[in-house]
């Protein structure tokens, strides 16, 4: 018995030096196929928001296949599980690079997995888009950032509620590293402006209630909460806010981290009349993006939404494929280089990569949300916003982009 | 003045809820002393339960009939979580009995793999459930004092679940031979009790129990393939802080964290709020390492 299951791990691990030996063959270009690498989690705590943008991306592809492909060459796509879980999403990083070979990543959504594959990316010179909003003050050369950075989602957002004539701030956020760096910022802009920080809270991830915090909310009467929770503490968040009384009339939110996904999964009877700040919405109106919210409920459900970051997703995929094109190859620094200045025409409108921090020029939309959970656009910049990961054209700003 | 009241209130509240989630594991890990990793999952099954009848009820039943539909729903959350809990415990957990380590380890894959079944059959991203009408609002006592109807209703309900429980175990016949078998096995099993069904039926009942306390947070929290782990810290502080294996013990265990909890978090943050609370529930059990109530009974000197 012992000698058979011997001779299977033999046979089971010859078996795999050999596919090894297979794939490290040159590049993931192989015949008429192009190899790319989808790395999300689809397990764990974040499986919730990142599955959709799994999804969106290989829709992109599957456009493009059906399209005749990219250089005459189908993608075909290396799907890994990062399974919420950092060590994982490096481990499954070098194995797309170095085993699979892959031309290219699209992947990662919270800003510590984007932290933990980024030196991965670094060393073994692979490309990754990244699909989402974050905190800014980054910018690798071996990333390209396709969501908002802060000043294209989180100052306009401060610029409206002041315009609002919205001066006391209560400033709240789960406990990590993109609400404190958005805090951060909101503060400075905030003093510079001449408007007040009535408190400034963080909830440990995943914390569910909210009680005490809205008596403190209560306590210090703010006209307005910027709320930077991420994921579930949401859900309690809104739903405890509404019981305890405080309905959009009294107080108004600002929330960068809820889409029309999280809508869905609070239900909009909780969220009705507060605002959230992104560059896309499914009721953004392009032909573009009629023709992308129809396939994607198409291929997924009619009870699918789309939203900021499943739009960043596709976008990013059909950006590779231009500054492919436009390289005639690849090769990483070849596709890094056409990249510059690139733009497509996206369901959120033109949109353009900036060649010097790799992140994109992007509209900035301000949202209501409604009775139905579509979120109607209530405000937006006239133009595109250029991207300042680290806020270099901000003089209130020069004491945070030191750090 | 008000602010003091809202404050009890509050820790009132959320010492409710520790003990809905807590009652659950108070029966299979303090008195059959099984460490169930997989407990927040059958909170998530009631919880998943509760949305598969408000959407039953939305599809297929007339509109006047929605608000019903959680009373309807509490009956079905603990039926549903019961059956994966005997499920578990014929199937797995009956032959890890003394083996602690094994079946923490085991339930926590079962965990695993309930978050990844719910994650298969509803989708990763949380689903909503409207709460009915009549538990919207709540009751103004005075000025700046707003008791919100769920969570009376939620205490409500821990008050019924309480005394439906201590009447189970301490005044029926099933309780008594269930209470037989977790004293002194050898001797129950001589007496002519089945001490396989007994374990069986216990670990179903402490896991409806869960299933109850998922329903009842779908008014206030989230639903979604990984509740369950908010849950799961939460529920074994609260057993082993009142005392393994007394039903009253996890009482005072709950309130006295939702208290702490609540004062901490209001005087200073809630990250911090929740380190004091640790340290003074590490600081408690260095004292008294049994907790509140110590269990008294010659089986647990060996």
């Amino acid at each position: 018995m012992n000698k058979l299951w011997k001779r299977i791990a033999i046979g089971v691990s010859a078996l795999a030096l050999v596919f090894a030996a297979g794939c490290s063959s040159e590049t993931g270009v192989s015949g008429d196929t192009v190899k790319v690498g989808i790395l999300h989690s689809l397990s764990g705590t974040m499986a919730i928001s990142e599955v959709s943008v799994k999804d969106s991306e290989m829709m992109a592809i599957d456009e493009i296949n059906a399209a005749g492909g990219v250089l005459g060459k189908k993608i075909e796509p290396v799907v890994e599980d990062g399974a919420s879980d950092w060590p994982t999403f490096t481990e499954k990083a070098k194995k797309l690079i170095s085993q699979d070979k892959v031309a290219t990543v699209f992947g990662c959504w919270t800003s510590s997995s984007r932290k933990a594959v980024l030196p991965v990316f670094e060393s073994l010179k692979g490309l990754l888009w990244y699909p989402v909003q974050y905190e800014g003050l980054e910018s690798s050369p071996n990333i390209f950032y396709t969501g908002a950075t802060t000043n294209q989602q989180i100052i306009p957002a401060v610029d409206f509620l002041l315009e609002k004539k919205l001066t006391k701030f209560y400033l709240l956020g789960s406990d990590y590293v993109f609400p404190r760096t958005a805090n951060k910022i909101i503060k400075e802009q905030l003093k510079n402006a001449g408007a007040t920080t009535v408190a400034e809270e963080y909830i440990p991830l995943g914390n569910t209630d909210f009680n005490t915090i809205i008596a403190k909310i209560k306590e210090t009467k703010p006209d307005v909460v910027f709320n930077t929770l991420n994921g579930d503490s949401n859900v309690a968040f809104f739903k405890q806010l509404k019981d305890a009384g405080i309905g959009p009339d009294t107080l108004k939110t600002m929330s960068v981290s809820v889409a029309e996904e999280e809508v869905r999964g609070i239900g909009p009877a909780y969220l009705t009349g507060h605002y959230v700040s992104w560059n896309y919405y499914q009721t953004t109106d392009t032909p573009e993006n009629t023709k992308f919210v129809a396939a994607y409920k198409a291929k997924y459900g009619a009870e699918r939404v789309t939203s900021d970051p499943v739009e960043a997703g596709y976008d990013a995929v059909y950006l590779w494929k231009a500054a492919v094109e436009k390289a005639g190859s690849f090769e990483v620094d070849k596709v890094r280089e056409a990249a510059k200045g690139i733009e497509f025409k996206a369901p959120e409108g033109t949109v353009k990569i900036d060649g010097d921090n790799q992140h994109i020029y992007k509209k900035v939309r301000i949202g209501e949300i409604q009775a139905d959970g579509m979120i109607k656009e209530v405000w937006s910049t006239p133009d595109v916003v250029k991207p300042d990961p680290y806020l270099k054209s901000y003089s209130w700003a020069a004491s945070l982009s030191s750090n | 003045m008000e602010v003091y009241l809202l404050h009890l209130f509050n820790s009132l509240s959320l010492g409710s809820i520790l003990l809905m989630i807590g009652l659950g594991l108070a029966i299979t890990f303090g008195l059959m002393g099984v460490i169930n990793m997989a407990h927040g999952e059958f909170i998530m099954v009631g919880a998943y339960s509760t949305y598969v009848v408000q959407k039953t009820f939305m599809d297929y039943l007339p509109k006047s009939w929605f608000d019903s539909y959680f009373i309807v729903s509490l009956p079905i959350a603990f039926v549903m979580a019961a059956l994966f809990g005997y499920l578990l415990e014929r199937v797995l957990i009956r032959h890890l009995y003394n083996r602690p380590l094994d079946s923490l380890l085991a339930t926590w894959g079962v965990g695993l793999m309930l978050q990844q079944l719910a994650r298969t059959i509803f989708g990763a991203p949380n689903v909503a459930v409207t709460s009915p009408a009549w538990l919207d609002g709540g009751l103004t006592v005075m000025e700046g004092l707003v008791m919100p109807y769920k969570r009376l209703f939620i205490i409500a309900m821990v008050i019924i679940t309480l005394t439906s429980m201590w009447y189970y175990i301490y005044r029926s016949a099933a309780g008594r031979r269930m209470r037989a078998v977790m004293q002194n096995r050898n001797m129950a099993s001589c007496m002519g009790i089945s001490t396989r069904r007994v374990d069986a039926m216990t670990f179903a009942i402490g896991s409806g129990v869960a299933g109850l306390a998922g329903s009842a947070l779908t008014l206030i929290g989230p639903i979604g393939p990984s509740i369950g782990t908010y849950y799961i810290v939460d529920s074994f502080m609260v057993v082993v802080l009142g005392g393994v294996g007394k039903l009253i013990g996890t009482i005072f265990g709950a309130f006295g964290i939702g208290f702490a909890n609540t004062v901490f978090e209001a005087w200073s943050t809630a990250s911090i709020g929740k380190v004091l609370v640790f340290l003074c529930i590490v600081a408690f059990l260095q004292w008294r390492p049994t907790g509140f109530v110590k269990m008294r009974s010659r089986s647990l000197d060996s």
